[in-house]
């Protein structure tokens, strides 16, 4: 896809998305818009999606492995909601945020010059295991298992985002922001040499690819996302507690990212709304939705092993199927 | 004349294997030297070493006159040394077009430059010219998993001339390629070779190949060089008859 043609498409579902919990009744258009819980649910989709678009990164452009997304998500939120309650502005919060995970994550990444594979994935599900742990144990810090709550959404330029709506178009602003950047990377050399990194390190490295520096930095910028979309996950929830930083939600991040199309740009908003979005739209089943929702993913995966944007991708463009 | 490499006494072992046993050899500005050997010589163990894939146990390495022994590749690549290797290595999910520029951007300005830069290090139209040196020019656009072997050999090489090395070993550029695509790998070979005046250290099984791209052929048996001389002189000398066809 061209530059602009990119943009262009970009924009034009920033426009939709902005507009998908707006009441347009007003306009003459018979739409009334989304109820404060499905405004919930599409703001964490899109707070979802950042933390998978770093996933994607790591694994799907780079091609090294992470089970460690949800403690980095559990990073940035613990940091947002402590420093929230020492009264730190949240933009403060949220750069904080990124700038911790991104070292934290350089230092992840050091085991992954050194091991690959599934071993790889174990030195990362050791690190998620060991976040849980302090989330967990340290109370005086995270408040143990008892969580941390009432934590404020925050004021922009006097706007209080308390409001449903408003916060998703915070966050909507920043997601697009976000993607926006990593579109960016993506389409530089940078994401070339990741890409690089992912089909042949041996050859990349032969060429100059310095297959080091970017596998850390793959980590360093995958994390930091992550990192990020905790420091918005705090906020939008009010109420954080360690459950959702285990491993389970980080095997999930990784399911996002095979689902969606892990290695293309639109897998992970994908990706994440099959884990975010179809749950919710399987509740009429009430609690047959699990094992309904269990069945789907096993069916895309066996059907369309390279995930749904891949589906649609090899179907968009036949010439390119081998 | 200048020498662009000299490999200097280089060892190299395995368990109780020495697959490497003190070689030494000067490679001239221009040159294409030809390293042949049976199989098992010790030839790709050596491009290992000379290249930083393997750290030789002993000796030296030096490109116009540096010592780069252990440097990395993506060192040595920097100091204007490439490779191609014995099993494809080019990358499947990108065209041909960006594996070429995937080949020379890392030589264009600096990382961050990189960033904020064009998506092709402005390297696409140069890409696009190597392309059509290789007659690979109409598929620029396709995925180099979808070329046939023949053209996925030729992007190979093709991917070793983008950073404009001064010095290019070629593991065994002939593996594999048929006869028609063969020639026209060994007469693009020869007018980089004359015309950009790079030097070429090759590894190759295909003799007839080899005779009549190389202009010094050194013959590796057991991990030491038994030969050296003209296509001409190797092929005349008894030891080399008798390291290929046994007692």
């Amino acid at each position: 896809m061209s530059t602009q043609r990119a943009l262009l498409t970009g924009l034009g579902l920033l426009i939709v998305l902005a507009l998908v919990p707006a009441d347009l009744t007003g306009l003459g258009i018979p739409y009334p818009g989304l109820k404060r819980y499905g405004t919930y649910i599409l703001t964490l989709w899109l707070v979802t999606a950042i933390a998978a678009m770093g996933v994607n990164l790591i694994v799907g452009y780079a091609g090294q492995e992470t089970l460690a997304q949800a403690a980095f998500v559990g990073i940035g939120a613990y940091l947002t909601a402590i420093t929230q309650k020492y009264g730190m502005p949240f933009g403060v919060s949220f750069v904080a945020s990124g700038l911790v995970t991104f070292v934290i994550g350089i230092a992840l990444g050091f085991p992954a010059l050194r091991v690959q594979k599934h071993y790889l994935a174990f030195v990362t599900l050791a690190f998620s295991v060991l976040c849980w742990l302090v989330f967990r144990n340290e109370s005086a810090i995270t408040g143990g298992v008892m969580g941390i709550r009432d934590i404020e959404r925050p004021i922009l330029f006097g706007l209080k985002l308390r409001n449903a709506q408003n916060f998703y178009w915070f966050v909507l602003a920043i997601a697009s922001v976000m993607t926006f950047v990593l579109w960016w990377i993506l389409r530089s050399p940078w994401g070339r040499a990741f890409t690089a990194l992912r089909e042949n390190p041996l050859r990349a490295e032969s060429l100059g690819v310095d297959v080091r520096l970017y596998t850390l930095l793959a980590f360093a910028l995958g994390s930091a996302y992550g990192g990020m979309a905790g420091s918005l996950y705090a906020p939008l929830v009010e109420f954080i507690d360690p459950s959702p930083f285990a491993l389970g939600p980080s095997l999930l991040f990784m399911l996002m990212v095979v689902v969606g199309g892990s290695g293309t740009f639109a897998g992970p908003f994908v990706g994440a709304a099959i884990a975010v979005l179809l749950p919710e739209w399987l509740r009429a089943w009430e609690t047959w939705y699990l094992l309904i929702y269990a069945f789907l993913v096993m069916v895309l995966m066996a059907v369309f092993p390279g995930g749904i944007v891949g589906l649609l991708s090899r179907l968009l463009s036949p010439r390119r199927r081998a | 004349m200048t020498v662009r490499l000299a490999v200097r006494d280089i060892e190299k072992s395995f368990g109780g294997v020495q697959a490497v046993r003190g070689v030494s050899f000067d490679v001239h500005e221009g040159e294409i030297l030809g390293v042949i050997g049976p199989n098992g010589s010790g030839k790709s163990t050596l491009f290992n070493c000379i290249l930083g894939q393997l750290l030789p146990g002993k000796g030296t390495v030096a490109v116009d006159g540096r010592d780069v022994t252990g440097l990395r590749p993506s060192e040595l690549n920097r100091l204007g040394v490439s490779r191609t290797f014995q099993l494809l290595q080019v990358f499947p999910r990108l065209t041909a077009r960006e594996n070429l520029i995937l080949a020379g951007q890392e030589h264009r300005g600096s990382r961050i430059g990189r960033l904020f830069g064009a998506s092709d290090a402005g390297l696409g139209a140069e890409a696009d010219r190597m392309l059509e040196f290789f007659r690979l020019g109409a598929l620029a656009d396709e995925l180099a998993g979808s070329l046939s072997y023949g053209q996925q050999k030729l992007l190979d090489a093709a991917m070793a001339f983008m950073a404009g090395s001064r010095l290019v070993l070629l593991d065994e550029p002939a593996g594999g390629v048929n006869p028609t695509m063969l020639a026209g790998l060994r007469d693009r070979l020869t007018a980089i070779n004359r015309e950009a005046r790079a030097t070429f250290v090759v590894i190759e099984h295909n003799m007839e190949f080899v005779m009549a791209l190389c202009t010094r052929l050194i013959v590796l048996a057991e991990g030491r060089i038994i030969a050296e001389g003209t296509p001409a002189e190797v092929r005349a000398n008894p030891a080399v008859i008798e390291a290929y066809l046994g007692h």
